[in-house]
């Protein structure tokens, strides 16, 4: 069989997208003709700058979710003779397949590699990031609100692991030695108790008057958080639905540790503004318990920044994610996420550029999307 | 302001006391002592002669006291062996035992010997920072000029073409971590296969003699992904200033534009980005390893790669406190100097 050529290279791997062209497009059409009902996402339809950085990000999360529809190749498979081949060569065996974007190092599809990639960051960086804001909206609110020496020693804490070298950190917790200690399973146990803090302190503080709702929302969110947590923290789930990998518990857990200071400073900093506004006022005077002020008349009006950095840290947790390929950090060789494929592909660059290319270019891809889509939200959240 | 000085001193102070003793910590746990014996003495040694090794070079006392030693404030463990043979944390090779002093930790400016490179810690850190230093000030004089005129440029007009053509290519910057422009700045710049062969894509002949061709590469990738973010911050805080009374009077007084950017707006749009760069510091410090890995460029970075992946404690810890020295000191400075530079800011 012939190798492709550029264009039929293009042309193929745009068929393969087909799924991901039809959600985008589905998506698209139906957010424009709702968009005045759909508030600050609505909008988000004005901006030029924030289309563009949506389209990437939803092309992104929708080759996440049909990922197994595009592939071309198994993503771990090596095919002999494939080793380093150039992107378009044909798959020998001849059942008209491609190596689309070429093979890497170890003869596997760059194109499928790239692909499974995108699952595995998506998977990661916006739950990752989802826990950082929960450990730093827990922390931060208090000590904003109520200042003193409560303030000064969480600042303190926060101060301290924001002067750490990010990349020291990780080479100290990211190792397979540490898992043997237990490290990692308490900072699990600890990091991820805070959602649940969260949650029932959200509940608690907004229907303590009335103990029959509490009740029941307090009950529903302790059982499926409890039942999350034994899985998720200690791997002990007794029904086997919530498992991490304690590679990636590692990873996980290391990334949220890093970015939630950050988190912290931002809230505590929001806090600290809003806090003299009129509203909070009222509802001192009405007498309100502090967590209620705290929670449901603060935490809704910071929205906008939260929001928007919520974005951004995405994109900075994917990009330290990539670090952590890059170094071969925590995640298995075998693993097909960017930045150990740019790590395997980076050896032989000057000579084969194809599998080093590709991944980067997605990763990049993503946090600009990322980036600009946090950009097209403050825009549009400055204009009200 | 003395106070001031004085009370973040001890802060500091306080912080690298507690960072330092995280890293010793979690590089002495017991799994990677275990490693450093295996790796130090003998690969294939058996459970108890592991804790024998341990135990013979001073690695069985508890973690607070090894911590002292280290630090110098508690007296270096001393053994004596089976034959009367004095070995202790302090005795060196050619000293006596009765000669060798108590304490010898880094406040008597003993740091270690690093167990990968054979040399002591002090004089590798020292040798590998300054090749670092070399790499950060050219940095250095590329980012912060490009981001300061983009900045400029772009926020004097907010919302013309050219803010919004600018205001791309720093969020581009942003979003393109080290590891990937790097890995694209090589294939265009310096690949065999297809690129342009302008500079070499590796660093390490900049070691002794830097020239354009090997550390135009490295400075580049690392000078990018900084330059937006301050570019950002800059733009932002130029656009506030041109927003401001006094430049629309000294507009309608007729004071050319040319004149109303340098001479009205420019010094106060700057006191927003001075700490910015400041603060840049701790995150360069992330991609000093990164680019230093990739283009094989033997610094502080590199060491540091190095000292964690063979787990070589003391120099590790010496990294540790450098980089967080570092940080410190760059946050102070840049509080010194936003007090310094904003009259509007004044400390009791």
């Amino acid at each position: 069989m012939e190798s492709l050529g550029w264009v039929e290279i293009f042309g193929q791997i745009f068929v393969q997208f087909t799924p991901v062209w039809i959600g985008l497009v589905l998506i698209f059409v139906l957010s424009a003709m709702f968009k005045r009902r759909l508030g600050l996402y609505g909008r988000l339809f004005d901006s030029t700058i924030g289309l563009f950085g949506l389209f990437i990000v939803l092309f992104w999360v929708l080759t996440a979710i049909f990922a197994d529809l595009i592939i071309t190749q198994d993503p771990l498979g090596q095919i002999s003779g494939m080793k380093n081949k150039l992107p378009g060569t044909p798959v020998p065996g001849g059942d008209n397949s491609y190596y689309l974007l070429g093979g890497d190092n170890l003869a596997r599809d760059v194109f499928s590699r790239v692909v499974m990639g995108a699952r595995f960051v998506l998977s990661i960086a916006p739950a990752a990031t989802l826990f950082a804001f929960m450990v730093g909206v827990t922390l931060g609110l208090p000590a904003g609100y109520f200042g003193k020496r409560l303030d000064t020693i969480l600042s303190f804490i926060a101060n301290m692991v924001l002067a750490f070298p990010v990349i020291l950190l990780f080479y100290l917790l990211v190792t397979p030695e540490i898992r043997v200690t237990g490290i990692p399973t308490i900072m699990a146990a600890v990091l991820f108790l805070f959602p649940i803090v969260f949650l029932m302190m959200l509940f608690q503080s907004r229907y303590y008057t009335e103990p029959a709702k509490r009740n029941l929302y307090c009950g529903i969110t302790l059982i499926i958080c409890l039942w999350a947590y034994s899985g998720l923290a200690f791997n002990a789930d007794p029904l086997g639905v919530f498992y991490m990998d304690p590679n990636l518990l590692n990873v996980f857990v290391s990334v949220v540790f890093v970015n939630s200071p950050t988190v912290f400073r931002i809230v505590r900093g929001i806090t600290l503004d809003i806090q003299t506004r009129d509203y909070v006022a009222a509802a001192q005077t009405r007498g309100e318990g502090s967590w209620y002020i705290m929670l449901w008349e603060i935490l809704p009006n910071a929205r906008g920044p939260l929001i928007v950095d919520f974005c951004l840290r995405i994109g900075y947790t994917t990009i330290l994610l990539g670090t952590l390929g890059f170094f071969g950090l925590g995640v298995s060789p075998e693993s097909p996420d960017w930045g150990s494929t740019i790590n395997d592909g980076r050896k032989l660059l000057s000579i084969y550029p194809h599998p080093a290319l590709p991944p980067a270019i997605a990763l990049m891809s993503l946090v600009l999307g990322l980036n600009l889509l946090a950009d097209g939200l403050r825009e549009e959240s400055l204009k009200d | 302001m003395l106070t001031f000085i004085t009370k973040r001193l001890l802060v500091m102070l306080a912080t690298s006391l507690c960072l330092t003793f995280v890293v010793f910590f979690l590089t002495n746990l017991q799994p990677n002592l275990e490693k450093l014996a295996k790796t130090e003495a003998n690969n294939r040694m058996t459970d108890a002669q592991v804790i024998s090794w341990l135990d013979r070079n001073g690695y069985s006392d508890p973690v607070l006291f090894r911590y002292g030693q280290w630090l110098g404030v508690m007296p270096g463990w001393v053994k004596t062996d089976a034959d009367g043979k004095v070995t202790g944390r302090c005795i060196t090779t050619g000293v006596a035992a009765a000669d060798a002093p108590g304490y010898c930790g880094i406040l008597q400016g003993y740091f270690g010997r690093s167990t990968v490179f054979k040399e002591s810690v002090d004089v590798i850190i020292l040798k590998r920072l300054s090749l670092t230093g070399i790499l950060m000030f050219w940095v250095m004089i590329v980012m912060v000029p490009a981001a300061l005129i983009i900045g400029v440029l772009a926020g004097m007009r907010e919302g013309s073409k050219s803010d919004r053509t600018l205001s791309a290519i720093s969020i581009l910057t942003t979003a393109t971590p080290e590891y990937v422009s790097g890995v694209v700045f090589i294939v265009v710049f310096s690949s065999m296969a297809v690129g342009l062969k302008w500079f070499k894509g590796s660093a390490t002949s900049a070691m002794d003699d830097i020239t354009f061709a090997n550390f135009t590469l490295p400075v580049m990738t690392m000078a990018l992904y900084g330059m937006g973010y301050i570019a950002r911050m800059t733009r932002a805080s130029m656009a506030e200033v041109m927003t401001a009374q006094y430049i629309r009077t000294a507009r309608l007084k007729g004071v050319s534009f040319r004149n109303v950017v340098l001479k009205h707006a420019l010094r106060n749009a700057l006191i927003a980005p001075f700490t910015v760069i400041m603060l840049q510091f701790p995150w360069l410090l992330t991609g000093v390893v990164i680019v230093e890995t990739l283009f094989n460029y033997k610094g502080f970075g590199w060491t540091l790669v190095q000292a964690a992946g063979n787990n070589d404690i003391e120099l590790l810890l010496s990294c540790s406190i450098a980089a967080v020295l570092v940080v410190l000191v760059t946050q102070l400075i840049s509080d010194i100097g936003y007090v310094y530079l904003n009259p509007k800011i004044r400390v009791n």
